[in-house]
């Protein structure tokens, strides 16, 4: 391949007839000779083929979508994207220089603010990859915390998570053990947990809401029965703009998805995980801290703290590998808060909880299916029940063009017939109207 | 000397965000629709327009220096300038507004893309199957270590130890141990692995050896055919740490050299923007053996139908919920279009290119341990410094003074005062050049001026002590931090 002249002026300096020379270091045996990709394109070809290769893509803008599980659609004012997508954010990296790195070491320090504000935790850390690893972390630190090889989960947590907190654990020798939920409400069956809590028991996770919608009523009792075991508490951020924070019922450790404040649902990544926990446990906490200091000049700045916790530091001893996160996400949480505010963020999870009841409420008067199908308070999600096969009226709603919830027959056999729906704040009253009738056209 | 950091004084947010009257208050049960047991007694965030927003974050983005505002040439994460159409595609509703959970016939674009990402890694790897779903460099490698203890359970064995260089990055022991392995950390020799070392340290009980090649001083371990099958002999595999793969594209692969598991970071090599510390991608291959062992679900194709297989009874399961980082996705599988195969060759020959030039012009004014030819990236040491009382960290705060970001410091750890140096091949030869004046212009300097360097920044040297004693990792931290020294309330 041709170089440039500058190229060449390089060659020329360092004595070299060719490019190849710099790779005479690479044994003949293991050399290959170039790349079988195809050809690269400009910029004007490469976005006809971009766009037409995802144009079969069905996105929430063009159907109804009443899925959430962990992902949700919610409205994010383009003031975000104006502020994230500033080259000085986005092509920056881990603030290793703190004096040239303000800005981002300031945004995440909002974000901390935010979010321990939230969750009421004492510190926040500066992202985790997502809500599924931070679960994963959270269980190797309750173990850091607690002790014991052992750590309950609740059964009413996306079995995504669930798989990603099994692998996590394995490598520290952690058994998982589930605790059931109560058929009636869906919340945690206290009996069970009860019965499972061992002396080596490490802590104890739960969710609130919990991943069928329902809000957790127990939290107190729950924290009584632990003692001194980690309680690690799931979070739908956005619900915490009304519900009680963790912090409050003492929680130890909170982790949760700042997806749902600013962040596009993107097939589900990159999204944002929070991780949060009381200051006497911060030592044991994995990942990047942001705090407060002065220059030498005296005034207010901030940079990364804590470090010996950290691989690049402690290597095989640090309390997580964690290097990269998500921090250009942390900037848009903090944007997206800053730019809603507290009255607009009650408005948003207000509309949420509606949207939900009246929801649901019209399912239900649909012959044939019932909603919500636990007794309890929700949030923007909850389970539908139906009398024929959801897979075959999922397949209907889709030719009706309407993606209806996520069928849980394969996940949670115990539940017969069941669908998880979302509503946001994004569904309009046609939106819900389209589903309504599709429903009773399909029964 | 022209470069001046814009400085601001930005009150955070919350300053000046006050508790609402009580009139003022909104009414959290919502008319019932929740018990007031399970609703919070106040949220005290900020109400601001958003123009005060945006110009909020806007004043502090111009207090942060990113490739987007000039040389970055941090060692070993390969800060490539990143192309704007990137962000254009990933902006598209067909992008952004898919769920993980659609039906898998709604979102046939997506798992297509992601299908030939996998295959054109293979391709650049060496490798027979690549997951996407790890969300970054370190969590590839974690990845990786829950494959090679999967690969030996299934073998019946319980092998213990994983072998890493001293010259490893930080993320590779952290992470073999996050699996549950022992690590030991190996020796160099002359600044490459000592093949006598990895002999007389492998045993029954290793698991697996961690290297990146060219290694963390920017040399091409030159024995890893030798110690690939030292390691195979014995049973254990080999991982490759994909954080240098920006130098050898097309030239040679990790598959070619033997490695049975290999992490890429597509926010290095593949130009996806570091955003300030993420998001990244971590994707990780493998050779056949070890293909049954890779998270749920695989991506497959049948006719002209790309699906989702989560039949796989030997997966380690799942590393992260969905996919992974699929915007990062979309954004690698655009750049690699891009350039094509020619083009990602020609991406590793001008990234050793300069490099070596810039070694070559620099060497003289430090010291360069080990060896002359380096792949993308080298390391000097600033011992010479220490003649004139100075350190490299004050070499390295002088030259953000010139509009430089710092190179990574005091790392890899064998180097005295260590300056790792990795331009990256998007960097012009005027770039470079401008950048050995700025090194050279230093040295002469009063040391007084590095000593007391930077002085254009938005601030200057930070009292990072006092952050780790005061642990003010929150506004709400902050004011009971004031309120307790009895100072009053903080003031905006």
């Amino acid at each position: 391949m041709a170089l440039s002249e500058c190229s060449l002026e390089m060659l020329q300096y360092l004595k070299l007839k060719s490019v190849n020379e710099l790779f005479s270091d690479i044994p003949k045996d293991v050399r290959i000779n170039g790349l079988q990709l195809p050809d690269g394109l400009p910029e004007i070809e490469l976005r006809r083929e971009l766009e037409a290769m995802m144009s079969v893509n069905k996105p929430a803008s063009s159907q109804p979508t009443f899925l959430g599980a962990g992902i949700y659609n919610h409205f994010i004012p383009a003031a975000v994207k104006t502020i994230m997508m500033r080259g000085e954010f986005i092509t920056s990296y881990t603030p290793y220089q703190p004096e040239i790195s303000q800005g981002m070491l300031q945004s995440c320090f909002e974000y901390q603010s935010f979010m321990a504000e939230l969750t009421e935790m004492d510190v926040v850390n500066a992202s985790m990859y997502d809500a599924s690893t931070g679960l994963g972390e959270a269980v190797l630190m309750a173990h850091r915390i607690s002790g014991g090889n052992k750590f309950l989960i609740s059964r009413a947590v996306s079995p995504e998570k669930r798989l990603v907190a099994k692998t996590y654990a394995k490598g520290a020798d952690i058994t998982l053990i589930e605790v059931g939920y109560d058929k009636g409400t869906g919340l945690v069956d206290l009996p069970d947990l009860k019965s499972k809590l061992t002396d080596e028991v490490a802590g104890f996770y739960f969710e609130t809401p919990n991943f069928f919608g329902p809000i957790e009523t127990q939290s107190q009792e729950i924290r009584q029965m632990l003692g001194t075991r980690t309680m690690v508490v799931g979070v739908n951020p956005m619900a915490l703009a009304l519900l009680r924070p963790p912090g409050e019922y003492g929680a130890d450790i909170v982790v949760g998805d700042a997806q749902v404040f600013g962040s596009p649902m993107n097939l589900g990544g990159p999204t944002i995980g929070v991780f949060g926990c009381r200051s006497e446990h911060v030592r044991k906490m994995p990942g990047r801290i942001i705090g407060m200091t002065n220059d030498l000049e005296g005034r207010r700045s901030y940079c990364m703290t804590l470090q010996t916790r950290e691989q690049h530091i402690r290597r095989s001893k640090a309390t997580s590998n964690i290097c990269t996160n998500e921090a250009l996400l942390a900037v848009a949480t903090a944007a997206y808060l800053a730019l809603v505010g507290r009255n607009g963020l009650r408005e948003i999870a207000r509309k949420n909880i509606e949207n939900m009841r009246s929801l649901s409420s019209r399912i239900n008067s649909v012959k044939g299916f019932k909603a919500p199908r636990f007794d309890a308070y929700h949030f923007n999600e909850f389970i539908v029940t139906s009398e024929s096969d959801p897979v075959k009226i999922h397949k209907a709603l889709l030719s009706r063009g309407v993606h209806g919830g996520l069928v849980l027959n394969r996940m949670f056999p115990e539940l017969d017939h069941s669908s998880l729906y979302a509503t946001t704040e994004m569904h309009t009253k046609q939106d819900h109207d389209k589903l309504i009738s599709a429903l009773e056209g399909i029964r | 000397m022209t470069y001046h950091q814009a400085v601001h004084d930005v009150p955070l947010l919350f300053e000046g965000c006050e508790t609402p009257a009580p009139g003022e208050r909104f009414d959290p049960t919502l008319g019932g629709m929740l018990p007031a047991s399970l609703v919070r007694s106040e949220l005290i965030i900020p109400d601001l327009p958003e123009r005060d927003v945006v110009r909020h974050f806007v004043n502090l983005s111009q207090m942060n220096f990113g490739v987007d505002n000039g040389l970055y040439p941090l060692g070993s994460c390969t800060m490539k300038y990143n192309p704007k159409v990137c962000d254009e595609i990933v902006g598209m509703r067909t992008v952004t507004d898919i769920h993980p959970l659609q039906d898998p016939s709604t979102i046939q674009g997506a798992l297509r893309l992601m299908y030939e990402l996998e295959k054109m890694l293979c391709e650049i790897g060496g490798v027979d199957a690549v997951t996407l779903q790890p969300a970054a460099g370190a969590h590839g490698e974690f990845t990786g270590m829950h494959l090679v203890k999967a690969f030996h359970e299934a073998n019946g064995e319980t092998r213990k130890e994983v072998i890493v260089p001293d010259t490893a990055h930080g993320t590779n022991p952290a992470s073999a141990a996050m699996v549950g392995y022992d690590v030991l950390e190996l020796p160099s020799m002359d600044g490459c692995v000592d093949v006598e070392a990895v002999k007389s340290s492998v045993s029954k009980d290793t698991a697996a050896f961690m290297l990146t090649n060219p290694n963390t001083l920017g040399l091409f371990e030159k024995d890893v055919c030798e110690i690939a099958g030292i390691l195979h002999d014995a049973g254990a595999l080999l991982y490759y740490d994909g954080a240098n793969l920006n130098a050898i594209m097309g030239k040679t692969s990790p598959g070619k050299m033997d490695f049975d598991i290999v992490h890429f970071n597509l926010h290095k090599t593949f130009a996806t923007p570091h955003g300030g510390g993420g998001p990244g991608a971590g994707p990780v291959g493998v050779k056949k053996r070890l293909g049954e062992f890779l998270p749920v679900p695989r991506i497959t194709k049948q006719g002209e139908e790309y699906r989702l297989d989560y039949d796989l009874p030997k997966s380690i399961g799942k590393v992260r919920a969905f996919f992974g980082n699929f915007a990062v996705l979309v954004r690698a599988y655009t750049y690699i279009r891009m350039q094509g195969g020619k083009g990602l060759v020609s991406v590793s020959e001008n990234a050793v290119l300069n490099s070596n030039y810039l070694k070559e012009r620099l060497k003289g004014d430090f010291e360069m341990p080990f060896g002359q030819l380096r792949k993308h990236e080298f390391v000097l040491s600033g011992r010479p410094l220490k003649a004139k009382g100075l350190r490299t960290l004050d070499f390295a705060k002088r030259l953000l003074d010139y509009g430089f970001h710092a190179p990574t410091i005091y790392f890899p750890h064998i180097v005295e005062e260590a300056l790792m140096i990795e331009p990256t091949e998007t960097e012009s030869k005027e770039t470079l050049d401008k950048f050995v004046d700025a090194c050279e212009q230093i040295l002469k300097e009063d040391p007084e001026l590095l000593k007391s360097a930077p002085r254009n920044t938005a601030r200057r040297r930070l009292d990072e002590a006092k952050a780790a004693r005061d642990m003010i990792f929150s506004w709400r931290a902050y004011q009971t931090k004031v309120q307790s020294a009895g100072q009053g309330p903080p003031s905006a």
